[in-house]
């Protein structure tokens, strides 16, 4: 397993590089000169030229790329040009509630979505089957915001069972989950419909093989037929969507986390995109790019563990 | 001669298809739900009852009467005149975006797996870094940079969805390119372009086609939630995303700001989602002897 983790590291650093390489260029060539800005039309030019030397913007972009790859590799991500605080410290601070946000989401999808998938698949065209599917046609319909106002509107400003303001430092875990509970449920819900959907199609394919019919043959009970020889072998084409949806499931949380008010790093992002923070916008990109080669890492080697054939190869 | 021969030839792919995507009701269903939205946005400045811009300070934040169907919004806009006019631009940016992609993305991908080779290879690779940010994210950095203005949207929005078109043209091309027709047409000495664009491309098109359908739900959500940010249209062109945006300031007061530009984007998913699953169920040669 150790060999087929290092392969896979091996495999995700080009991928890692390139993704960092598009995001340095990205901020260099888009137009407008950051500088001006930053400092507004009516900056004398001395004062452009002095923040243009502190940011580096009048080297060659040979050198500003290999100061740009050289702080990354070190583990810095600059200091924002807002607040004057190091970025990594920023994102650390808000980093374990998003994390909270997706994790829990990601739960609710896979309890809630697996079987109801595979229910969904062995009464196929029954009431169960038809309830899945509206269930996870409305789950894929519902822009995250939408869902996000529309269960806001109902369940904490009518019903008021959850706060309307997710506050930023709860100390009291049970408040804090109670603050969670309509942000991971409105997540939830979207990733519930994918893994509902896919379950479901994988298991009805899986279910007409023959070797099913063969362990039916020699009479292992319905449900020890699905549960231990179906699902094993359905479940890869789910570990592959929720890995892809991953990042589906980061982009809804920026809009969940506005919606809720929650600091996370998507409350991050929207800050330095209204404010125009050029550094803190590069390194939260250099973030999602980490996360997101993090979370392939992680789905090769969930299909390492769901398939042993996958770790031979 | 030529009538009979007409009336005897088999059913070809695209009545088979039809007939496949007709007998199924859901699909019916979302096609009729997508025609609507669609007539209702193009037809706005016919049906509208107000003047999407007029504002009215008398008739602040009124509530749905007989009046103002829907309501107000907090400058006495009425809120049903907003939204068909908003579900044009909102139609209109994400079908650019996903015929930019389209475009675009099968190019890529049907060169991609002609040539083949190392070239394939690299240019796939490049496809994969694209497909890993999330589509969000990346629109959010692109309009952030170039700034918000209809042409800068559809970019960003067709550039997040070039590489799955890419791969989706790429896959079918490496099995044709096999095929003894277009080995012939090499034979014949046809130029590679020819190859691509008249035998290829054909054969490709109407998986990019079905891929297009589904896209465009993802496409108009992208585009609601860039103007829910504050990254969409400016104001004061009323967007869907724009206007939930503004209800949820005033969610406390008048909840039908928001709620009712919601059920516009409900409506149009609901319908493209069931239409797309639809097609790609006829299009699908697992389900063709059902």
């Amino acid at each position: 397993m150790i060999g087929f983790i290092l392969k896979r590291l091996l495999v995700a650093l080009p991928t890692l590089l390139a993704v960092l390489t598009i995001v340095f260029l990205f901020v260099r060539v888009a137009p407008g000169d950051p500088a001006l800005v930053i400092l507004g039309d009516s900056a004398t030019q001395e004062a452009l030229e002095a923040l243009r030397e502190q940011l580096g913007l009048n080297k060659p972009l040979l050198a500003q790329y290999l100061d740009f790859m050289g702080m990354v590799l070190s583990g810095h991500l600059g200091i924002s040009m807002l607040s004057g605080r190091p970025i990594l410290d920023e994102v650390w601070e808000v980093l374990p509630y998003t994390v909270e946000l997706t994790v829990a989401s990601l739960t609710i999808g896979v309890v809630v979505g697996v079987p109801l998938g595979i229910v969904s698949a062995r009464r196929r065209n029954g009431w169960a089957d038809y309830v899945a599917r509206v269930i996870s046609l409305v789950g894929l319909s519902f822009p995250a915001f939408v869902s996000a106002v529309l269960l806001l509107l109902v369940f904490a400003i009518q019903l008021r069972w959850f706060p309307v303001i997710s506050s930023a430092s709860l100390e009291d875990p049970a408040e804090r989950l109670r603050s969670l509970a309509l942000p991971a449920f409105n997540l939830g819900l979207i990733m519930l419909a994918y893994i509902t959907r896919v379950t479901r199609s994988s298991m009805l394919g899986v279910l007409s093989e023959d070797y099913i019919r063969t362990a039916r043959a020699k009479g292992v009970p319905g449900r020890m037929v699905v549960w231990r020889h179906a699902l094993r072998n359905a479940l890869i084409p789910v570990v592959t969507v929720v890995g892809l949806y991953l990042g589906v499931l980061i982009g809804n949380s920026v809009l969940t986390e506005i919606v809720f008010n929650r600091p996370g790093l998507g409350k991050l992002i929207v800050g330095a995109l209204n404010q125009r923070d050029y550094t803190m916008l590069q390194g939260l990109m250099v973030i999602y790019a980490f996360i997101i080669v993090l979370c392939n890492l992680l789905t090769d080697m969930t299909y390492g563990l769901i398939d042993p054939r996958v770790k031979r190869q | 001669m030529t009538a009979v021969h007409m009336t005897t030839r088999p059913p070809g792919a695209f009545a088979l298809f039809w007939g496949r995507a007709r007998r199924n009701k859901a699909t019916a269903i979302g096609a009729s739900l997508v025609l609507i939205m669609v007539a209702s946005a193009i037809l706005a400045p016919w049906i509208a009852p107000y003047d999407p811009l007029e504002q009215d300070i008398i008739a602040r934040l009124e509530p749905p009467s007989e009046t103002y169907w829907l309501g107000t919004d907090p400058y006495g806009r009425d809120i049903l005149s907003r939204i068909l006019w908003g579900g044009q631009v909102s139609l209109f940016v994400s079908t650019s975006a996903v015929l930019m992609a389209m475009l675009v993305g099968s190019t890529i991908g049907i060169v991609s797996g002609y040539v083949g080779g190392r070239f394939d290879r690299v240019v796939m690779a490049g496809m994969d870094v694209l497909l890993s940010f999330p589509s969000l994210i990346m629109g959010l950095l692109v309009v952030a940079m170039l700034g918000p203005s209809v042409i800068n949207l559809i970019l960003a929005i067709g550039l997040t969805a070039i590489a799955p078109f890419a791969r989706i043209a790429r896959a079918p091309t490496l099995v044709i390119k096999e095929r003894e027709f277009v080995e012939a047409g090499r034979a014949m000495g046809f130029s590679h372009g020819r190859i691509m664009g008249v035998h290829i491309l054909p054969n490709v098109a109407s998986e990019v086609m079905v891929m297009g359908s589904l896209w465009l739900a993802t496409a108009i959500r992208t585009e609601a939630s860039l103007s829910f940010i504050g990254l969409g249209v400016r104001p004061p062109t009323p967007t869907w995303g724009s206007m939930i945006r503004e209800g949820f300031e005033n969610i406390l007061d008048a909840p039908w700001l928001s709620v009712f530009p919601s059920i516009a984007i409900l409506v149009v998913m609901l319908g493209l989602n069931l239409l797309g699953d639809g097609l790609r169920d006829a299009t699908d040669p697992r389900l063709r002897h059902e």
